[in-house]
């Protein structure tokens, strides 16, 4: 794990300073002017002179340290810039991927189960829609449904002031990010439910007289859980780090758009460390993956 | 008769009566009201809240209604010109008998949001940092040369401050009065200004997060008695624009980020809420072509001058802009402009005519300089990489074929455009130039005076140089324009930036917002707020 982030770190560092262009660069170019001895004295007051192998060493040091730094463009401790927005995400991602299981998985065991029925395609061309349509035109034709029928705009424009207040402004994005992970997670479902339903175990089951209810979710569903939860994981690490479309459109201030804003200001402190943080939550959301394994089938062992 | 004289009298009297209860209706309708927080979505997060270190609206329209300066234009005549200053900070000025001292009466009981009582001292350190002589520095000074002329400024008491001049320069005023030029506090760092700016105008600054918003409350101990109206400003920070409308068109929002509007962005407001006022006008920024003149073979006048005349920039505007554009040289044609070429004397240059009989022409150069449709001279086109300059430069790469010139686009990451353009790292290259205020001496040493910053393509021509300095004296209006034409006309003729047009923007607000006034001649002045109203 370890070994990932310092991979990771490396690879930041290095393909950040391979984009054209600083800070320095970014600010002169909002003055319309480049003043080459102003720019040097902000490149050096910000240490951005430094041979980059000493400019690494002083970030992982600070971030041993728990300090990282601070934003060149709000002048503020990263910290502070980023840690508010981080339960933002949280919220909005953990809310699509509820969607997407509390949906998904249901309608993808019963898609499987009436497999070429009515039902079955029309589950099937509503997760086909899900998944083909863009995430920002799903969002706008939303935005705009809502203004054309109800005269308001579900879009964050104040922190909300509570927790229904709070469901109420992010379940209509979750919504339109979780249509999608959903249909992904329907047609896997469906997939490989589909296979252990086939299974000589599953005839079995039925042969003993076990309920249908009983067969399909206490026997195939279990069975049929691993690839689906390998993909609820992959799912929540990108939810993380990949809504930057969704913040932008319905205008949520959560990290992933801050990271864009950041990438374009080139300020590295907060696009480090932001990386930093989302690659964490990735490999330790593998890592929480893994472990479900082994609860969900019960051969899976992790040798020490 | 008398009966019919008396029912005229009656008519006319009711008439009357009804007339002036409409008046008082619309007078009592109108009486301002207090408070209210006016919400308008900002399309970025500036890059700082310190105007004097940035050349962007971005910050003018948040930041300008946290200070106040010495003198400003009048916040509700849409035209900005020397006619149009009003008294802040200072409540009176005056010339020297040789124009070249330039003393304001500064006023008194005035204090810094922080409760520090403002003096002529402040004056003094505003203009020392401007022109670099203060210990403190700023990051960027992109408006250092706008001062050149001032020697130095001194204090007389708290109350008195003089700009000496090398020569004598009117347009000192018409530059102290835009909002590039706000007072800055002598006890606050260059630093604090960028991210908690301290200033004496009609709100205080409370709160800026990135991405999300920048808040200001109203100033409570305003000089001005009874302004502001508004309890506050909160700018949105909402990025993607169709967003942005249709915040607006539900009422989240009650203006549009100031002048940022396309035509067919405003129809479709006006479409989706036919309350709305909106109003498209000129902003005083100019689409221009800049070519590398030290880089072969654009050394060649004649080369230059064939590329100039390739253009139809009516095309232009009719494409870009679906017609909301103006045809004009370096300055801002008339109407909304003061000192723009009129017509009849834009016709008379090369490449403003007949686009056939010019194109005719340019094609003759360009087989004289050996180049025709089978031997084309192959370009790159440079240009940001954002729709607002990649677009008409498609359109110059078709109107530019048309004289035997083969051009590629190249899009260019917008954080490393002017880094290029600085380096001279381009040959020819589509620009955006915004002109802070509508005036010959901003315009012509920063964007064409030898040495300038700004002067992208290094045009410097040292006759024109003495005429830039000879309309900076004039006093007589008339005069100087005349001789301001002439100049214009010449850097047109010389190529030295052709202006490709001048775009009209627009601007929406709700019906409730009151005292909304949007300049027509610079985008950069108008944003103080103090007695905009809302009639809720």
């Amino acid at each position: 794990m370890l070994l990932t982030l310092f991979g990771i770190s490396v690879l930041v560092f290095v393909m950040l300073r391979l984009v054209p262009g600083n800070i320095a660069d970014i600010l002169f170019d909002a003055a319309g002017m480049i003043d080459t001895a102003d720019k040097a004295k902000l490149e050096h007051d910000l240490g951005l002179d430094k041979p980059i192998v000493v400019q690494y060493g002083e970030w992982i040091n600070g971030l041993a340290h728990g300090d990282l730094g601070y934003s060149y463009v709000s002048e503020k401790p990263a910290i502070d810039e980023i840690l508010p927005r981080i339960p933002i995400t949280a919220k909005l991602a953990g809310l699509a991927l509820a969607f997407s299981v509390i949906f998904g998985v249901p309608l993808g065991v019963i898609s499987a189960v009436k497999q070429n029925t009515v039902l079955d395609y029309f589950l099937r061309v509503i997760s086909l829609s899900g998944l083909s349509m863009p995430a920002f035109w799903l969002g706008l034709l939303i935005l705009m449904a809502c203004v054309a029928w109800f005269g308001f705009i579900p879009i964050y424009t104040d922190p909300p002031k509570g927790f229904w207040d709070a469901l109420w402004l992010f379940s209509v994005p979750a919504a339109a990010v979780g249509f999608r992970s959903s249909a992904l997670v329907m047609r896997l479902t469906r997939s490989a439910m589909l296979e252990v339903l086939r299974q000589d175990y599953i005839r079995t089951a039925r042969a003993k007289g076990a309920s249908d209810r009983t067969v399909n979710y206490r026997h195939a569903l279990r069975n049929a859980l691993l690839p689906v939860v390998t993909v609820i994981g992959i799912e929540a690490a990108f939810l993380m780090g990949g809504l930057i479309v969704t913040e932008t459109v319905f205008n949520i201030p959560g990290i992933a758009r801050f990271l864009v804003e950041a990438i374009r200001w080139r300020d590295y402190p907060i696009v480090q460390n932001l990386v930093m943080f989302i690659a964490a939550v990735a490999v330790l959301i593998n890592f929480l993956i893994d472990l479900l394994y082994a609860v969900l089938d019960p051969r899976i062992r992790y040798a020490g | 008769m008398t009966a019919k004289l008396t029912a005229l009298a009656a008519a006319v009297m009711a008439v009357a009566s009804i007339a002036v209860a409409s008046i008082a209706n619309v007078q009592a309708a109108e009486q301002p009201k207090h408070g209210g927080i006016l919400r308008i979505f900002h399309r970025e997060t500036p890059p700082s809240l310190s105007i004097h270190e940035e050349a962007t609206f971005s910050v003018n329209i948040p930041a300008m209604a946290i200070f106040n300066n010495l003198i400003i234009y009048d916040q509700h005549i849409p035209q900005n010109s020397i006619d149009t200053i009003r008294p802040e900070l200072a409540t009176s000025w005056a010339w020297d008998k040789s124009n070249t001292a330039l003393t304001f009466k500064l006023r008194q009981g005035v204090k810094w949001h922080d409760g520090v009582p403002f003096t002529a001292k402040d004056v003094k350190c505003t203009f020392d940092l401007l022109q670099g002589k203060a210990k403190d520095k700023f990051r960027k000074d992109p408006r250092k040369g706008w001062y050149d002329n001032v020697t130095d400024v001194t204090v007389k008491g708290d109350d008195e401050v003089t700009f000496h001049l090398k020569r004598p320069q009117p347009s000192l005023l018409a530059m102290l009065a835009s909002g590039y030029s706000p007072i800055y506090p002598c006890h606050v760092s260059a630093a604090q200004m960028r991210t908690h700016p301290i200033g004496t105008g009609p709100f205080k600054f409370v709160d800026e997060k990135q991405n999300e918003y920048i808040k200001l409350a109203r100033n409570p101990d305003y000089w001005k008695k009874g302004l502001p109206y508004l309890d506050g400003i909160e700018y949105t920070i909402i990025k993607n624009r169709a967003t942005a409308v249709l915040a607006f068109v539900a009422g989240k929002e009650d203006v549009t980020f100031p002048t940022e509007m396309t035509a067919a962005l405003e129809a479709d407001i006006k479409k989706q809420d036919p309350t709305a006022i909106c109003e498209l006008k000129p902003i005083n920024v100019s689409t221009n072509l800049i070519v590398n003149r030290d880089k072969p073979p654009f050394n060649n006048p004649d080369l230059r001058k064939a590329m100039a005349m390739s253009l139809d920039r009516k095309a232009f505007i009719d494409i870009i802009l679906q017609g909301h554009g103006d045809i004009g040289g370096s300055l801002l044609p008339p109407p909304e402009g003061v000192w723009g070429m009129p017509p009849e004397v834009l016709k008379t240059i090369p490449g403003y005519g007949d686009v056939k009989k010019d194109r005719e022409e340019a094609r003759a150069i360009m087989k004289k300089l050996g180049y025709g449709p089978d031997k084309p001279l192959k370009i790159k086109v440079s240009t940001r990489n954002l729709a607002t300059y990649r677009d008409p430069a498609v359109v110059l790469i078709d109107q530019l074929k048309t004289v035997y010139i083969q051009a590629e686009l190249e899009p260019v990451e917008s954080g490393a455009w002017f880094a290029k353009v600085a380096r001279g790292d381009y040959a020819v290259g589509l620009n955006l130039t915004g002109n802070g205020i509508d005036d010959p001496d901003q315009s012509f040493y920063e964007n064409y005076g030898c040495g300038s910053q700004r002067n992208y393509t290094h045009y410097c021509n040292k006759d024109l140089q003495k005429l830039f300095d000879e309309q900076s004296q004039m006093t007589d209006v008339a005069k100087r324009k005349k001789l301001v034409w002439e100049i214009d006309k010449k850097i047109q003729e010389d190529v030295a930036r052709p202006i490709l047009f001048h775009a009209r923007t627009g601007t929406c607000w709700k019906p409730y917002v009151k005292n909304m006034t949007i300049m027509s001649n610079s985008s950069y002045n108008g944003y103080r707020f103090e007695d905009i109203w809302l009639d809720k």
